[in-house]
């Protein structure tokens, strides 16, 4: 069990939490880039106390003249002392002159500016796109120091993204949405989430009315079975009829997506989702800075803003570099599969193929790529 | 440049109208403004803190601001009753009237604007739904078909009048050639704005409630009997404190539109309800939670069973002619009409939608204090600007303010 306390619901009922490694700007999480070396960091102030000591060290105790004259030193100690005066100086000018500051502020206000003014992700080309993104990634860095990756990598051919859902094997665990949540950087406060996972009672069948999506006990109770929900990516998808703006559309890999800087919040996609697919920001979004998921990609985790809509993406970010969604690895029952309805080797199309499949409001006309079946 | 000068004589005497008037007259704009300050301020906290301020939630994701802009559009579109009889049948009983109506479409527009703005998660950013600059998702999204006749609405309800009042002002006749083909327009036009505003709701597969094709025609109905039945209050006022003379017979024809169309609304409200109850299915649900709760959740009963009898109660008081001919029974029969239909097509109309969601889960609805300061600072704004709207009209046809060539 998690001994972090969270907010949201945290049911980690034998599931191994990973020790969460350093990460680094280039989104891997075990060495090779360099950065992940933590011992080697070391902070500011570390740095200066250490600079000052070599520079100066046990003379602090001394009187004028003797720090001048009794000087016990050997070429090597001659050199660091050097170097670390150097070192020291070079700070100072920096820091004194306003000019290197205030191209920061010039950048960020630059920054800003842009992404004010952008387009419509969807209609830019792969430049503009790629800009974007840059844009991004340096004002994360201007304000936390810290770098993210994030991609805009497009939709590939012949990929178009499907779902399955094992009803038989689903316990209830949860770990599907805790994955979701730390994968993709929601708000911790309102304690949103993607996935809502319907505790039914046996023999009463797909009785949505009388399921229970917000249980907090010990799980699999008895005389239940439990059924996902998410996004289901339709194929004839409503919210995107009726956004005002195009804000969200549907990617040629089938990803029902959402750029949120174009998003105005009318909340019109909501009403108009017939699966709850969808979330609002009613305030604006916050996550521990340590907790925050730093491999990002534009129409998936980055984060959000207030005001905005977003949804499940099929994790874009992991989908499109071709890993598995977040609540897909998660799943320690192995009831939720998702692969590439285009390939006729994948697992899904052998789900499709040979299992009886069915789908939630097919009478809608939604076209869901989100099936549903049963051992 | 002569037209120049005019405009330029119009604006400086309204502005000495509207800021001169009688210690009633101020104590009433001085209360509005109040209460826009209010309504200002809670607006500040929703824009600092962001829409969870306000009662709304994932699961029932429109409340209060879209209750009234839905009830504010019919509001708009009850001008009609008013400008078809005038400038299409030529029918000079409703002459004085006409103006006071178009300037009430005019205010009702702006509260319904300001109510969508107040709705938006990103005002900042709605510059993206302007054409050209931004993405204007037309014809598919029936919002941009509403932001087309709300506005286009609006310009001819402002220009219309404003030409009238304007030859008026200069002591000269308006050119019927100039206006009617305008007003024959704001005829289908207001029809339009109505039906799209239904369109708007009806069109979404996911909420059964709305998903009827009886919401367009319906909206029509509870909409031409509220609006002019609001018209015929505002006539009354006007009455009692100015010098514009309403004939009798003007607000007698009034009150015989406002019937008919709360006959009709009412025969609608009989055939929704025998579809929902006679034989329900699933899609019943959101009626049931309306009318009678669903699972000890009777959020929106107080509201829904004061509704239906004031309905029913005004309905049967206008039928007689006895009853509809004195005026203080018209009067209060408009009254509790507005209040029943601000019930139905507001709260009972869009919260229920949401309830249950599309799950079957059942989470209910209430306005915070600061969603309903906002909404008073939205209706003062409203009352506010038809105040300012019907004194400069009242004067200019009284010819008290006329231009004057130094």
């Amino acid at each position: 069990m998690s001994n972090k306390s969270k907010k949201w619901i945290s049911l980690n009922l034998g599931r191994k939490k990973e020790v969460p490694k350093a990460s680094c700007g280039c989104g891997k999480t075990s060495g090779g880039c360099g950065s992940n070396s933590v011992e080697d960091q070391i902070t500011v102030d570390e740095f200066n106390k250490g600079a000052i000591d070599a520079s100066i060290g046990d003379e602090r105790l001394k009187d004028g003249f003797d720090q001048v004259f009794d000087v016990k030193m050997s070429r090597r100690s001659a050199f660091k002392k050097l170097t670390a005066s150097l070192l020291i100086g070079a700070g100072a000018v920096s820091t004194s002159c306003s000019v290197v500051a205030g191209d920061d502020a010039k950048e960020k206000a630059q920054i800003d500016w842009e992404e004010q003014f952008k387009g419509n992700y969807k209609l830019m080309n792969d430049d503009e796109k790629k800009a974007t993104v840059d844009r991004l990634m340096r004002s994360y860095e201007l304000r936390t120091g810290k770098k993210i990756s994030m991609s805009s990598k497009n939709a590939e051919e012949n990929v178009l993204y499907g779902y399955a859902f094992n009803i038989s094997k689903c316990q209830g665990y949860m770990d599907c949405v805790n994955a979701c949540v730390e994968e993709n950087n929601q708000d911790r406060n309102s304690q949103m989430q993607y996935i809502r996972i319907h505790e039914m009672k046996d023999g009463k069948g797909f009785n949505f009315n009388e399921a229970d999506d917000n249980y907090y006990h010990e799980v699999p109770a008895e005389g239940h079975f439990y059924m996902g929900t998410q996004c289901f990516h339709c194929d004839n998808p409503p919210c995107v009829e009726v956004c005002p703006v195009q804000a969200t559309w549907r990617e040629e890999d089938g990803l029902v997506v959402v750029d949120y800087d174009w998003c105005v919040g009318c909340r019109y996609c909501m009403a108009a989702c017939p699966y709850d697919g969808r979330r609002f920001n009613w305030s604006k979004p916050e996550v521990p800075e340590e907790e925050i998921n730093h491999n990002q990609h534009y129409l998936g985790n980055r984060m959000r803003k207030k005001g905005v809509m977003e949804k499940c993406t099929f994790c874009v970010q992991r989908s499109r570099a071709g890993k598995n969604p977040a609540c897909v690895e998660a799943c320690p029952t192995g009831a939720r599969i998702f692969g590439n309805l285009l390939d006729p080797n994948s697992t899904i199309r052998w789900v499709l193929e040979n299992k009886k499949v069915f789908r939630l409001k097919e009478d809608l006309g939604t076209e869901p790529k989100f099936w549903y079946f049963m051992d | 440049m002569k037209q120049f000068k005019v405009f330029k004589g119009l604006i400086r005497d309204s502005l000495d109208t509207i800021t001169h008037g009688s210690l009633k007259y101020h104590i009433w704009m001085g209360a509005l403004t109040f209460i826009m300050l209010i309504g200002m301020y809670c607006y500040s906290i929703q824009l600092e803190e962001g829409l969870s301020v306000t009662g709304m939630t994932d699961r029932v994701s429109w409340g209060l601001y879209i209750s009234n802009f839905t009830f504010l559009v019919g509001v708009a579109a009850a001008a009609v009753m008013l400008v078809m009889p005038t400038y299409v049948l030529k029918d000079i009983d409703f002459k004085q009237a006409v103006l006071i109506g178009e300037g009430l479409a005019v205010a009702a527009l702006i509260m319904c604007l300001a109510f969508v703005v107040a709705d938006m998660g990103g005002p900042s950013v709605l510059w993206h739904m302007i054409p050209g600059i931004g993405v204007f998702n037309f014809p598919n999204s029936m919002l941009t078909w509403d932001v087309i006749v709300l506005n286009g609405y609006l310009f001819l309800n402002i220009t219309i009048p404003f030409y009238i009042l304007f030859r008026h002002y200069q002591g000269k006749e308006a050119k019927p050639g100039v206006y009617v083909p305008g007003a024959i327009l704001s005829v289908f036009w207001a029809v339009g704005i109505h039906l799209v505003t239904a369109f708007l709701y009806q069109g979404l597969q996911a909420r059964p409630f709305w998903n009827n094709a009886l919401l367009g025609p319906r909206f029509l109905a509870s909409a031409f009997a509220a609006g002019p039945a609001l018209i015929i209050l505002v006539l009354a006022i006007i009455r009692t404190f100015t010098a514009f003379n309403i004939e009798d017979k003007t607000i007698k024809k009034i009150g015989m539109v406002v019937t008919v169309a709360a006959q009709i609304n009412l025969i609608m409200l009989i055939s929704e309800l025998f579809k929902e109850f006679y034989a329900p299915t699933h899609h019943s649900e959101s009626a049931y939670y309306l009318f009678f709760g669903l699972h000890g959740k009777d959020a929106l009963l107080p509201w829904i069973w004061t509704a239906i009898p004031l309905n029913v109660l005004a309905t049967v008081l206008l039928t007689f002619h006895k009853l509809r001919n004195n005026f203080k029974v018209l009067f209060f029969a408009c009254f509790i009409l507005f209040v029943a239909i601000w019930i139905e097509k507001g709260f009972g109309l869009i919260v229920p939608g949401f309830i249950p969601g599309p799950y079957g889960k059942i989470a209910e609805y209430t306005p915070t204090g600061i969603e309903i300061g906002v909404t008073l600072g939205i209706w003062a704004l409203g009352a506010f600007v038809f105040t300012i709207l019907a004194k400069t009209a009242i004067n200019i046809e009284l010819g008290k303010i006329r231009f004057k060539n130094k």
